[in-house]
């Protein structure tokens, strides 16, 4: 049984391929402006480099906050189902699946079959999100990749105003002026999104495992942040950035067996 | 309006300063001073017997005491003025334990109250104030204390800095993005981010769909006006109702927020008769806060 799952998120599009529960291929772009037809080659991208065929994909579920713009889809799942079922595929004792995207987060509680039970989103405040770390690197004037490594050697966090992106960026200027080292001033920025996402977390309540999903799970420097003020372990798939789409993927191959 | 690199800065608001004519500081009992150290706006307010002499209003630096002698210095400059003819100085804002010479300290709550009383007298029960990266909604009574307050300090939505930056995206200077967004035909839908970084990618989404700057601008402010406007509903909105801060200016602003609360503001007051300024409403409460202390440590 073959199928796919698309995620339309607000920076990439991410397509996997999976058979049997294996995935068999995975490919990503940036959404751009036409979101339509970068999802259209993402796919075809995907495709070729699982050497298949479109007739032999059985199913394609679509999810993310571009679902709309992924025309050719058979189905869609909200991005908290996607992330469940992937949390539960990934790690069979995952309880509570947090997903920090570009431009949002995420927490879900799910049981041992990946159903979603609860969740809990911010879309609303781009402190919480991927965005903020790209524009602090931009304004520490260092690459993005850069940022995890630099945070880590930080015994300390630089003292800033991280509640809000717009604030903190003219906060990294008056540190950069006074020559705070940046490696504390990054430690800072992790810590507060971490922060965001911690508070988030609790609200909806913490029931480990916990596995971390999303293309910032990525961010070895975010990642030790949110342990330490979770002060909990998490769980991390290899490739995090693709777990929404592989959800929808598991959730495709569902509903190509039922009509069957 | 361009920086070393000749990029335009759009955001860039004019700083300036004035001297009241026709006035002595050297027939004055009492000078005072109050410097309002914003995190966007500094500001300097000189008192002569309570009577406005002269003030500044300039961009906050990346040193607050700096910031803090440049405004005081620049509202000092050609008037003969040294530090040791001030009674008493009382610093207040953001970087309010950063004002070297002040004697003291007070909240910018507390003077911004104080101030408004002082501009439009004892009528005034309302104060909305949009800073720079806050805004509160201030309930007073008719000698200018505080009853309650609510503030928005966690965040940059519908905060003078917001301003700056979407003015910056449509390239439209800072002065007229009030005039701009009421020159469209029809008020358009809000853009519906709440955060500036993403109603900076939304604005960019309605440019290329099509909308107009001004349209998009209008649209921008639309939502700046609602959100202000949840603050001061929480307080309780009672007349006279007033706007101070640097977005007082922004008149797009001021007649949305009036037309959500269907409340006017009281006018502004010509500013050269008066020098009554609504930007610099906290320092104007510090300066009277410091004479009065002054006062008080007479009868001592």
């Amino acid at each position: 049984m073959i199928s796919a799952g698309i995620d339309m998120g607000t920076q990439r599009v991410k397509v996997a391929i999976i058979k049997d529960k294996e995935i068999i291929a995975r490919k990503q772009n940036f959404s751009g402006f036409e979101p339509n037809k970068v999802v259209e080659q993402t796919f075809e991208e995907a495709l070729e480099s699982a050497k298949m065929s479109r007739e032999e994909v059985k199913h394609v579920t679509a999810t993310g906050a571009g679902v709309a713009m992924a025309n050719f889809a058979d189905s869609t799942i909200s991005m908290m189902g996607a992330d469940a079922r992937a949390g539960a595929h990934f790690f069979s004792s995952a309880r509570t699946v947090i997903d920090v995207g570009a431009e949002d987060a995420r927490a879900v509680k799910c049981d041992e079959k990946g159903r979603m039970l609860d969740f809990i989103v911010n879309a609303r405040c781009a402190a919480g999100a991927g965005t903020f770390i790209e524009a602090m690197a931009r304004a520490l004037e260092v690459k993005m990749e850069d940022m995890g490594s630099l945070s880590l050697k930080a015994a300390r966090a630089s003292p800033i105003n991280a509640s809000c992106v717009i604030f903190a960026e003219s906060d990294v200027v008056s540190l950069i002026h006074r020559e705070e080292p940046k490696t504390e001033i990054a430690r800072a920025i992790f810590d507060a999104m971490a922060e965001r996402v911690s508070s988030m977390v609790r609200r909806l309540g913490i029931t480990p495992d916990i596995v971390l999903l999303g293309g910032v799970a990525n961010d070895a420097g975010f990642v030790a942040s949110l342990k330490r003020i979770l002060g909990m372990e998490l769980l991390i798939p290899e490739q995090p950035m693709y777990a929404g789409a592989v959800g929808a993927a598991l959730i495709a191959a569902k509903r190509a067996e039922r009509r069957h | 309006m361009e920086n070393n690199n000749g990029k335009t800065e759009y955001w860039r608001w004019l700083e300036y300063h004035r001297i009241m004519p026709g006035r002595d500081w050297k027939d004055a009992e009492i000078v005072t001073a109050g410097v309002d150290v914003g995190s966007v706006g500094s500001k300097a307010v000189i008192l002569t017997d309570g009577e406005i002499y002269s003030w500044s209003v300039m961009r906050t630096g990346s040193n607050s005491s700096d910031s803090a002698k440049k405004a005081l210095g620049w509202a000092m400059e050609n008037t003969g003025l040294t530090l040791k003819d001030f009674k008493y100085i009382v610093g207040t804002g953001y970087g309010r334990v950063n004002v070297p010479m002040a004697n003291r300290a007070i909240t910018e709550i507390a003077c911004h109250a104080k101030g408004a009383n002082y501009i439009w007298g004892s009528t005034v029960k309302t104060v909305l104030d949009v800073g720079g990266q806050d805004v509160k909604a201030i309930r007073c009574d008719e000698n200018g204390k505080v009853v309650s307050f609510l503030m928005n300090d966690k965040c940059a939505a519908g905060t003078g800095r917001g301003m700056e930056i979407i003015a910056d995206l449509l390239q439209i200077p800072i002065e007229d993005v009030g005039k701009v967004s009421l020159s469209v035909p029809e008020e358009p839908e809000p853009v519906s981010s709440t955060c500036v970084v993403f109603a900076k990618t939304e604005a960019v989404g309605l440019l290329r769909k099509g909308w107009s700057k001004e349209k998009v601008l209008a649209a921008y402010i639309r939502a700046m006006a609602i959100r202000m406007t949840e603050l001061i509903e929480k307080v309780g909105c009672e007349k006279d109702f007033v706007i101070t801060g640097g977005q007082s200016k922004n008149i797009g602003l001021v007649h949305r927020v009036e037309n959500i609360l269907n409340v006017k503001r009281l006018p502004v007051p010509n500013l050269d008769e008066t020098g009554r300024d609504p930007a610099s409403a906290g320092a104007i409460g510090a300066a009277l806060f410091a004479k009065a202390l002054y006062e008080k440590s007479l009868k001592r």
